[in-house]
């Protein structure tokens, strides 16, 4: 994990060793500062000498510039190698996440990919900054310190030594328990805003119900709880610091006392006995920077472990060596396919998504216009997925134009294959760059063209800015059905061979409906055309319609034959005609 | 203790009065805890006073005790263990009292963060819908979470160390001056010089700290959108072009962060060592002070100057740091402020809903057992008189206008009247205002002109919460509640037995999908039921208001994500819920509508039709061409 995170530095790689470097300048000289000073007192003031005063406050000058300029650096060089290292990780993220297949989508969900790319890269950016600069300062300042200390009386250090490695322990064992508090506080913490967020968005139902009162009291007891957590975990926190200073005094006490004696026996200087107290207070410093880092580390470790879960997935949708780059045209065969969601049963075998494919063998003429019809739930959405490989088969195979969907580029295919989504989006831009994802090079009067075909012509020229209108994020400021039919005009730019609208018209209304199937029927008549929906009068005037239940197609024939021969089917018309039927938007506008 | 970096906001934008708002977080402070903020006052100067002691210490140690020492043949050690003895008490106190103020505060900002919590979580129950409608769901969790987390450092971070630092200052300018006035007036000089450029610094870091806020929204947004339509992306071979936008959002991102990095991270250095010129300054000046031996400054005495000299300048860099930090809490207090100060939904109901006896010739006793009857109390103010009337379930519209802002009305002169157990449909396109109806009923909107009528009381008067306990609804989007299915279920009404609760699922048609699941009613439910599908959800809903076992039911839209095979099996547990009920139902699908005791097309707010299915198809009308619609192509 470590090793793909470090490959992010790229081309921050000179910043990110500068920084160190520069950091190595600036605690040199802060560790040197105090030992001028010592000078300054024994050599110039305690020996009467301006000349040394001048002298020795002349280097301290120079090194005080040298450790701002130092510090200058590696700020500078932390900033940009940090940022950039981020930089880096969002675009690296954002390349791979485009390379992955539906089920590698699937498997993160949306969500996740947006909190990985978002709050895990600002936590490891800041950890990043952090590391390069303070893992290398707190460490050195350590060292140095104690080495300057040696340097003025190893007999005193001796004192200090056993201090420092008394006080790491401590700190090391309180953070500890404390790290582990904290983390059982913050998912309680993240519990609780879950529960205001539904809240939030579920204040209808709790209105409706009356339930504020009943809302309140769950959340005032987990409010209370959070709080006595937090008050245990902190409270351990606290109790870093005194020990701490505890320790550090009684250094100071002890090298008071000792140093007494050894400056009256001559061995120690007045001068240096105050650089070690600078000294004990620069170790303390360090200490405490090192605690901080070990805690932004174990922070932000679940963050780069959820990154590097991106990073090294594997898209499992990858073009074959020598790809095919032409589809002939828009046959469809399946060949006793079989497919099943990986993986989702297992993770919550609440019976979602137990939408698997059984066994299905059937082909398409190429022009032909299929309907597909069956209960949610059935693999519909599935089994057209298959077709522009959007998932692979688990088994047997699925032929486009004579030939396994493996063996094209995937480029080529899905250009060649439209689908129209069940759950569509529209991007925020104008409608005519919404269209033009379609064809990049499409002109208006193209634009208007396949407009006109999925109805959407009209609604659009009574728009105030007609093409141009802007969409919002989302699509938001457009009707459902407005939404839906934008999506098939987008689809159609594409010239696709073989179209597929996977419940593409449920928003729209009958009439609006039927205009559109028409106008596939006599405009493109070359294009093969799968449509699923739930109605009934959307599929009864295809070619075929293919009936499935369960994962499996139980019918595959005209709308007459199957009334006659398929139980189900006939059981779906009786429903819809008789007292079914749907109320749709009129003209959805 | 730096929490996570819950990616906080500062939105750019500032606050206009930020000491009223200061001063309504330190008041939030003190109503529970001011006793002990004067401890923690007091342990902070204690604790400050002990840290001054130790600096000084050095002093007295050179002077008082070692350099007499070094010139005796045989020094005594004896006064010199007892000033250290001295100096470990006033240690201990020290550091006893930061520990004590430390220990204090931990249940003081956690203390008042849960005082803010619940005030802030309690009021916004009591908001009306509107408020809900009309602020960003994404904005109010962000009061939640990046605000209060804000004003949680400020109460147990910055206010102490504020306190801690100015004491510091204070107590160490005395020593100072009391030390030697000349170099205090170095160090003086010195601080101006670091005010200047940490305000510089600090001011070209905050500028880019905004842009980059700004930026990070903008990566954001773009990531939000993309992600949510990857895989029309993908559908679309729309990659690269994709990947084109994304890295040019990316590079602005790493720019601005860069800057605002850079100058936050430049203002320590340079306030550190324009410290150490500070410091070199002192010790050369009163190095030539202290030979000259003019002025009286000692050696020890320069040396404890020096120590002092740090010690100043180190508060007064944490002062100007945490300016940007209080700012920024203030931004935040803001926001939790606007929300506490949000008006609560009015309630000027005055008639309850109680329990009732009814005697044989039908007069209506009060009781306080539970006895499956219910009766509005109405209590007249005219006369002081109290009169009971049956919970029936009579429902009537009087010349409704309605409309969610006073300019622009949704719905216009709505009259109608549902007569117990009556079935009433609203047919008609999305905007038509058939759920904005609904709405009215259980007063989540006030109407502007004409009467409903609930039992023949207006419901204006009847106790908002009394009211909405007497309807049932199951809404257009489903809202599950993290806990087990039967805690959702039970939703409805809080004192129904496991019994009752699955009786209604079974109502409902939903006990057989929740008895495979992996265990059954317990079985968790977590974010808004994500692992259940809609069908399923909406099936909890309908259970949960089954349970309710109200005398008027709204259903919208409640069957619209179940599949018309799956509806067919659910219909007859709805038929059977809704049976003896008034029940007002929104629907596309005729079958749902098909057997109401009267159906209303809405357009454009106002019912253009009315009857039974039957006599709207006679009138061919609007709903004979819904109806008919179906047909064109057959």
């Amino acid at each position: 994990m470590l090793k793909i995170l470090i490959g992010q530095i790229k081309q921050y790689k000179r910043d990110t060793i500068l920084t160190p470097l520069f950091m190595v300048g600036e605690v040199l000289m802060e560790v040197m500062i105090p030992f001028i000073t010592a000078r300054i007192i024994d050599r110039g003031i305690t020996a009467g000498s301006m000349e040394n005063i001048v002298r020795y406050g002349g280097l301290m000058v120079v090194m005080a510039f040298a450790s701002l300029f130092f510090g200058v650096m590696s700020g500078r060089c932390a900033a940009s190698a940090s940022t950039g290292f981020a930089c880096n990780l969002r675009e690296t993220m954002y390349e791979k996440i485009q390379t992955f297949s539906f089920s590698n989508i699937d498997r993160f969900s949306t969500a996740g990919l947006v909190t990985r790319l978002t709050t895990d890269v600002t936590n490891l950016q800041n950890a990043f900054q952090m590391i390069i600069r303070i893992a290398v300062r707190a460490p050195l300042t350590l060292v140095t310190s104690v080495v300057m200390c040696l340097i003025i009386s190893p007999r005193i250090s001796l004192i200090f030594l056993v201090a420092v490695v008394v006080l790491a322990i401590v700190i090391v064992v309180i953070m500890k328990t404390a790290m582990s508090l904290f983390r059982a506080t913050f998912d309680k913490y993240d519990s609780l805003n879950e529960s205001v967020q539904e809240n939030v968005t579920g204040i209808r139902v709790v209105k409706a119900f009356v339930r504020e009162d009943y809302e309140n009291n769950r959340f005032n007891t987990a409010a209370e709880n959070l709080y006595k957590m937090f008050v245990k975990a902190e409270s351990i926190v606290v109790a870093n610091f005194p020990i701490m200073m505890c320790i550090v005094n009684g250094c100071i006490l002890a090298i008071s006392w000792f140093g007494a004696r050894m400056i009256t026996s001559g061995t120690l200087t007045t001068g240096n006995l105050t650089s070690l107290f600078s000294y004990v207070m620069s170790v303390l410093m360090s200490l405490m920077m090192l605690s901080m880092i070990f805690v932004m580390i174990t922070m932000s470790t679940a963050s780069a472990e959820r990154i590097a879960e991106v990073l090294t997935e594997v898209p499992d949708i990858q073009n074959p060596e020598n790809p095919v780059m032409e589809v002939k045209d828009g046959e469809i065969e399946f060949r006793e396919t079989c497919f099943a969601y990986a993986g989702v049963e297992d993770t919550n075998g609440n019976g979602i998504g137990d939408e698997t494919l059984d066994h299905i063998s059937l082909k398409i003429r190429s022009g032909e216009t299929v309907g597909i019809i069956g209960p949610t739930g059935c693999g519909k959405t599935t089994l057209v997925s298959l077709i522009s490989r959007l998932y692979d088969v688990s088994w047997g195979s699925v032929l486009v134009g004579g030939r396994d969907v493996r063996e094209y580029d995937v480029k080529v295919l899905r250009d060649a294959v439209s689908v129209v989504l069940q759950k569509n989006e529209l991007f925020s831009g104008t409608i005519l760059d919404n269209l033009r994802w379609g064809n990049e090079n499409a002109t208006l009067e193209e634009c208007q063209e396949v407009c006109r075909l999925a109805c959407a012509d009209e609604f659009i020229s009574e728009m105030p800015d007609g093409y141009e209108t802007r969409i919002e994020q989302g699509g938001n400021n457009v009707s459902g059905g407005q939404k839906q039919r934008l999506c098939i005009a987008r689809a159609l730019l594409k010239k696709p061979k073989i179209l597929i609208l996977d419940d593409s018209t449920s928003a729209c209304d009958t009439a609006t409906d039927a205009k559109i199937r028409e106008a596939f029927a006599t405009r493109i008549p070359n294009t093969t055309k799968l449509i699923i929906a739930q109605r009934i009068s959307s599929v009864q005037n295809a070619d075929r319609i293919i009936v499935m239940e369960e994962g499996r197609v139980v019918g595959f024939d005209t709308h007459e034959n199957l009334l006659k021969t398929n139980e189900i089917y006939s059981e779906i018309y009786e429903t819809q005609t008789k007292g079914g039927g749907d109320f749709d938007e009129p003209g959805a506008n | 203790m730096p929490g996570p970096n819950r990616g906080r906001q500062f939105g750019g934008q500032k606050i206009e009065h930020p000491f009223p708002v200061l001063k309504r977080v330190l008041g939030y402070m003190m109503r529970d805890y001011a006793p002990r903020f004067v401890i923690v006052v007091i342990c902070i100067l204690l604790s400050a006073y002990c840290s001054i002691r130790g600096t000084l210490f050095l002093r007295t140690l050179i002077d008082d005790y070692i350099t007499p020492m070094t010139q005796q043949a045989n020094p005594d050690f004896g006064p010199l263990a007892a000033a250290i003895g001295k100096m470990a008490g006033i240690y201990a106190i020290g550091i006893a009292s930061s520990y004590c103020y430390n220990r204090l505060m931990v249940n003081i900002s956690q203390g008042t963060m849960l005082r803010l919590r619940k005030e802030l979580f309690n009021h916004m129950e009591t908001l009306p819908i509107r408020y809900f409608d009309t602020h960003a769901h994404g904005d109010i969790m962000s009061v939640y979470t990046n605000d209060i987390d804000t004003l949680r450092q400020l109460i147990g971070n910055t206010i102490p160390q504020l306190i801690n630092s100015s004491i510091t200052v204070v107590m160490t300018f005395v020593s100072m001056v009391m030390l030697d006035v000349p170099l205090t007036i170095v160090t003086c000089l010195m601080i101006v010089v670091m005010m200047f450029a940490a305000m510089k610094l600090g001011g070209k870091a905050g500028t880019f700290f905004v842009k980059q806020q700004k930026d990070l929204g903008a990566v954001n947004g773009y990531i939000e959108e993309m992600m949510t339509g990857q895989k029309v992306v993908k559908i679309f071979n729309h990659e690269e072009k994709a990947m084109e936008q994304f890295r040019e959002l990316n590079e602005q991102l790493r720019d601005s962060a860069n800057q605002a990095n850079k100058f936050a991270n430049i203002l320590m250095p340079v306030n550190g060592n324009l410290g150490h010129i500070s410091y070199v300054l002192c010790a050369v000046i009163g190095g030539i002070l202290a030979i000259t031996g003019r002025l009286g400054l000692t050696i020890g005495t320069l040396v404890s100057f020096l120590t002092l000299n740090k010690n100043f300048t180190m508060p007064v860099t944490q002062i100007s740091q945490q300016f940007n930090a209080i700012i920024m809490a203030m931004a935040g207090a803001d926001r939790v402020f606007k929300i506490i100060d949000e008006e609560s939904e009015t309630d000027e109901g005055y008639v309850e809903l109680v329990n009732v006896k009814e005697a044989e010739d039908g007069t209506l006793t009060e009781t306080e057992e539970r006895t499956g009857k219910w009766a509005w109390r109405h209590p007249h103010q005219a006369d002081g008189t109290v009169t009971y009337r049956k919970l029936e379930g009579r429902v009537t519209f009087n010349d409704v206008d309605f409309g969610y802002t006073p300019e622009k009305m949704v719905l216009h002169n709505i009259s109608m009247y549902a007569e117990p157990g009556q079935k009433i449909a609203f047919v008609g396109s999305t905007g038509a205002g058939k759920t904005t109806i609904t709405n009215l009923i259980n007063r989540f909107y006030d109407i502007q002109d004409g009467k409903i009528r609930y039992d023949e009381i207006n419901i204006n008067k009847i106790k908002k919460a009394d009211l909405r306990r007497s309807l049932g609804m199951v809404l257009q989007d489903t809202h599950l509640f993290t806990g087990t299915v039967m805690d959702n279920i039970r939703f409805g009404r809080l004192d129904a037995t496991d019994e009752e609760c699955i009786a209604a699922a079974k109502l409902a048609n939903a006990h057989s999908f929740i008895h495979r699941l992996p265990e059954g009613y317990e079985t968790m439910l977590t974010g808004d039921g994500a692992n259940l599908s809609q069908g399923q959800r909406q099936l909890i809903a309908i259970a949960r208001a089954a349970v309710a076992d109200p005398p008027v039911l709204i259903l919208d839209e409640a069957t619209s994500s179940i599949d018309t095979r799956t509806e067919s099996m659910v219909q007859k547990g709805m038929d059977s819920l809704m049976s003896g009920r008034t029940t007002f139902v929104i629907a596309h699908r005729l079958s749902t509508v098909r057997n109401s005791d009267c159906i209303m097309v809405l357009e454009k707010g106002r019912i253009i039709e009315r009857g039974t299915h039957d006599q709207l198809i006679a009138e061919k009308g609007k709903y004979y061409q819904l109806y008919t619609g179906n047909q064109i192509t057959a």
